[in-house]
């Protein structure tokens, strides 16, 4: 591995000589990760590789394809969304497989770390109101310069959670209420589409001392209603322990909303909450998923199976959201 | 009838070994590894220690909410079935206390310590 990324850095990063620490950090058999320094007579370049292995080409249905990712990384970074900067986006004399190489940031991904550790405190408040404005920054990106990607409304979302959860072919009173609810909300295709990250929350952002400082996992992107990037970063799951701040446990709506705005765009609240329900059945539903890959996958693993077990915190969560108890029912 | 120690009393002792004896001396990814083993036995223990009644009460609440017997599964795919087919909703009395009582039962044995639980636990 280390060979093959030294004789492909020297392909396309003036002066390198080679590279080093390659590791990988993670990936399942589809999709890896890892992280390398490239050397450099002015010093070591920290970077990543995402890839897929070669014969592992073709992208899962919805997933945008690394090729897609490296373009919307660039776009991002040039529009001043916090990214990483892409150095190569590999090519077959490579033989890396397909996929691309960026580099590395600095910082914090777990969010236990980043909602409890005194270096991180600084920031927490200011983050509600930051990601508002990250996410103002990707929605204002020009479609035009975007590849191609999928369309959706709340309507094919809705869909696709019914089919995924119908598939697993167990019965959850709770996700049913949870889809006849989203039928009867579903507020119509966005008057306004744009680039919609897609998984906008804890885990893919890069968070240091000062703030976000890259967003990462552009797998999910598509173009549709902006305002679901906020209903997801709402969603109850990504709050760790912090449930009563809404922004991933750093802060309220009002502050993700301030943030938004000032940048010059516009927050209807109500289908902000329609996609917060929308982003908790699909959670869920994730969890669900987990439960078949490990009982179907070669990997059987007891994460994945645990992680099946989560699916009851987002029904607990679609209770509160469509159901909150001191309400009628339990009035008497 | 099996013999004593009960399942409970086993996953429950393998757990403490775990977690006494083995976990200490782990580090990095085989020390997340083992804890995720310890989180699973710990909700197989209490799964085995919660269920039966949890289950029970469940089937007396669907046979009378719809009207008919099966097994919990059976039942619990009836009452997904009339509320895909909008029979029933969450107007429907009884529907909100039934799936509130339901997911509150497999919280106590999924995730306890989760915040939203906790949170509802102090309301009852």
């Amino acid at each position: 591995m280390q060979a093959l990324l030294a004789r492909s850095a020297a392909t396309w990063f003036l002066g390198a000589t080679g590279v080093t620490n390659a590791v990988r950090l993670s990936g399942g058999a589809s999709q890896e990760t890892w992280s390398f320094d490239i050397i450099h007579p002015d010093g070591p370049i920290g970077a990543i590789l995402r890839r897929a292995p070669t014969g592992y080409g073709a992208a899962p249905e919805r997933a945008a394809g690394l090729n897609t990712e490296a373009v919307l990384m660039q776009r991002a970074y040039a529009a001043g969304v916090p990214s990483p900067r892409v150095l190569h986006v590999l090519q077959p004399q490579d033989g890396l497989g397909t996929g691309f190489i960026m580099q590395r940031v600095e910082g914090e991904t777990i969010p236990r770390k980043i909602l409890r550790d005194q270096q991180f405190a600084e920031a927490r408040p200011k983050l509600a109101r930051q990601i508002g404005t990250i996410l103002a920054g990707i929605h204002g990106l020009a479609l035009t310069d975007l590849p191609e990607l999928r369309t959706m409304t709340p309507a094919r979302e809705i869909a696709e959670l019914e089919r995924d959860y119908r598939s697993f072919d167990w019965p959850r009173p709770v996700f049913e209420l949870a889809l006849r609810w989203l039928r009867d909300h579903d507020p119509g295709a966005s008057a306004e589409v744009t680039l919609v990250h897609g998984d906008f929350r804890h885990g893919n952002l890069i968070i240091g001392p000062d703030g976000v400082r890259a967003v990462l996992d552009w797998e999910l992107a598509h173009v549709g209603d902006p305002l679901e990037d906020l209903g997801w970063v709402c969603v109850n799951s990504w709050r760790f322990g912090e449930i009563d701040k809404p922004v991933g446990g750093f802060g309220s709506r009002e502050e993700l909303f301030a943030g938004y705005e000032r940048a010059g765009r516009h927050v209807n609240a109500d289908r902000v909450h329609f996609w917060e329900v929308m982003g908790t059945l699909r959670w869920g539903v994730m969890c669900c998923g987990m439960m078949a890959r490990f009982r179907t996958g070669p990997e059987h693993s007891i994460e994945r199976a645990m992680i099946g077990r989560r699916a009851s915190e987002t029904e607990i969560d679609l209770l509160r959201l469509l159901a909150p108890r001191g309400g009628r029912w339990d009035a008497g | 009838m099996q013999d004593e120690p009960t399942p409970e009393e086993l996953t429950r002792a393998v757990a403490d070994f775990l977690r006494r004896d083995l976990a200490p001396g782990m580090t990095g990814h085989d020390a997340f590894r083992l804890r995720v083993a310890i989180n699973a036995l710990d909700l197989v223990t209490r799964q085995l220690e919660l269920s039966a009644r949890s289950d029970a009460a469940e089937v007396e609440r669907l046979s009378h909410l719809l009207g008919v017997q099966g097994s919990l599964g059976e039942l619990n795919g009836v009452l997904a079935g009339r509320i895909a087919a909008g029979e029933v909703d969450l107007q429907t009395p009884g529907i909100a206390e039934h799936v509130w009582q339901t997911t509150m039962d497999k919280l106590a044995v999924d995730q306890p310590n989760y915040a939203s639980y906790q949170r509802e636990r102090k309301k009852s």
